[in-house]
């Protein structure tokens, strides 16, 4: 039998993509998950899920970790951050190449890549990241100890981000592009309350300076155009998800304008035997439980979709 | 105090000092079991397979012997975990703070080793 032929090829290890592994591995699948990333996706990265059902409180690592080991023990095949060179969902049978070397076939797809935390994108981002710039207040917050930082965002992690990192930073300015917050009233009025909090609306970063690590920012009011400094030792940015599809973008797979992923409630795509599960799909709820619901889903229709081919 | 990774680990001052001293290439991780850090240990786990050359170690940052590492000149203006640490020779050749991607890590290994 071919090593590189599979039942169902599932591309992304995630909560969602973990659970259609077990769900196929235990309907008799041969099945094969890949990631580019660490196995656990996004998961992986919370510090603490506290609303998992039937578990009081668990790290999104011991979680992850706790998937994949039953994910293996129903036989699933797991490889983890290789990069994905090449992918195709038409035709009967769909192939994926990795690291520009080895092809794995399959009669359907799964594409559960997930989502990733939105950059700003702009100069020195990338260039001060881990010496000012941050993405993760409880791991970095202790750093910042009577520091004054800005906080870039205005949903729910950045109004609550911003009220924690007030237990290390002397000030915290929210600093947001629009003119309201997309934050629940109740984060926003404990932001708003909290002395050690200002705020700047209307206007965004546009460049990160400094020599060693950062020590300035320059942000542009979008009202008057006007661009100001600021001497800051720190800057959390919490501005969001995207879909990560950028490596459907030249297949014909039906993405919507956000690049999310068309599906059917059954979690079928426009291409046949390709089906789609979690955050990279087009839906308002991106939570652990509802990518492992698509995960479900998606897998049930794999197996019905190999059983009538 | 280590990490509870598969990954070895360094618990203090000496055995940091005998691991840069008894092998030719190390790559440490110095970080916590956060979001940021874990990532990597995961990376180097799969990279001791590949990199038999290089000895791969993590390191608990919150351990007061860690200090070894928080305090190198290179990671003065660190300010993200975790910090990743390559030594040739017992010397530092590269050094960087925050999550990094395999390629990333992989860059480093062929450029310095």
């Amino acid at each position: 039998m071919n090593d590189n032929i599979f039942d169902t090829i599932i591309v992304g290890g995630g909560p969602a993509g973990l659970t259609a592994g077990i769900y196929l591995a235990r309907g008799k699948a041969k099945v094969l998950i890949l990631d580019t990333g660490s196995i656990g996706g996004q998961m992986v990265l919370t510090h603490q899920i506290a609303n998992y059902p039937g578990v009081e409180a668990i790290s999104g690592y011991q979680l992850s970790t706790t998937m994949k080991k039953q994910a293996k023990s129903f036989g699933c095949i797991i490889k983890s951050n290789i990069k994905i060179t090449g992918i195709e969902l038409e035709g009967e049978t769909k192939s994926v190449t990795v690291n520009d070397k080895v092809t794995y076939h399959a009669m359907s797809l799964i594409l559960s890549t997930g989502g990733r935390s939105r950059m700003l994108n702009v100069t020195g981002e990338k260039r001060f990241k881990g010496q000012g710039i941050s993405y993760c207040a409880t791991c970095d917050g202790d750093f910042f100890q009577d520091k004054e930082i800005i906080v870039v965002g205005g949903g729910n992690s950045a109004m609550e981000e911003a009220v924690s990192l007030t237990k290390y930073a002397s000030k915290v300015t929210i600093l947001h592009e629009f003119d309201h917050f997309q934050a629940f009233e109740h984060a926003i009025t404990e932001a708003k309350e909290n002395p050690k909090i200002d705020f700047i609306m209307e206007s965004h970063i546009t460049e990160f300076t400094g020599e060693s690590k950062l020590e300035k920012v320059l942000y542009k009011n979008l009202k008057t155009g006007k661009i100001h400094e600021m001497n800051i030792d720190g800057v959390f940015i919490f501005i969001g998800y995207e879909a990560n599809t950028t490596m459907f973008k030249e297949t014909n797979l039906k993405l919507n304008k956000w690049n999310e992923v068309l599906a059917d409630e059954m979690m079928k795509t426009n291409i046949d035997g390709v089906f789609v599960a979690g955050d990279l799909r087009e839906k308002r709820i991106r939570q652990v439980t509802t990518a492992v619901a698509d995960g479900t889903i998606a897998a049930v229709s794999a197996l019905e979709f190999i059983h009538n081919n | 105090m280590t990490l509870p990774t598969s990954l070895k680990h360094i618990a203090g001052h000496e055995e940091h000092a005998k691991v840069i001293s008894d092998n030719e290439n190390v790559m440490v991780c110095c970080g916590r079991m956060g979001p940021m850090c874990i990532p990597v240990y995961e990376i180097m786990e799969e990279l001791q397979d590949e990199y038999v050359n290089i000895e791969f170690r993590d390191m608990l940052f919150d351990n007061p012997e860690a200090d070894v590492i928080r305090n190198i000149p290179e990671a003065a203006s660190f300010m993200g975990l975790p910090f990743n640490v390559y030594y040739k020779n017992g010397k530092v050749v590269a050094a960087t703070s925050s999550i990094q991607s395999r390629d990333q890590i992989t860059e480093i290994l062929d450029r310095v080793f």
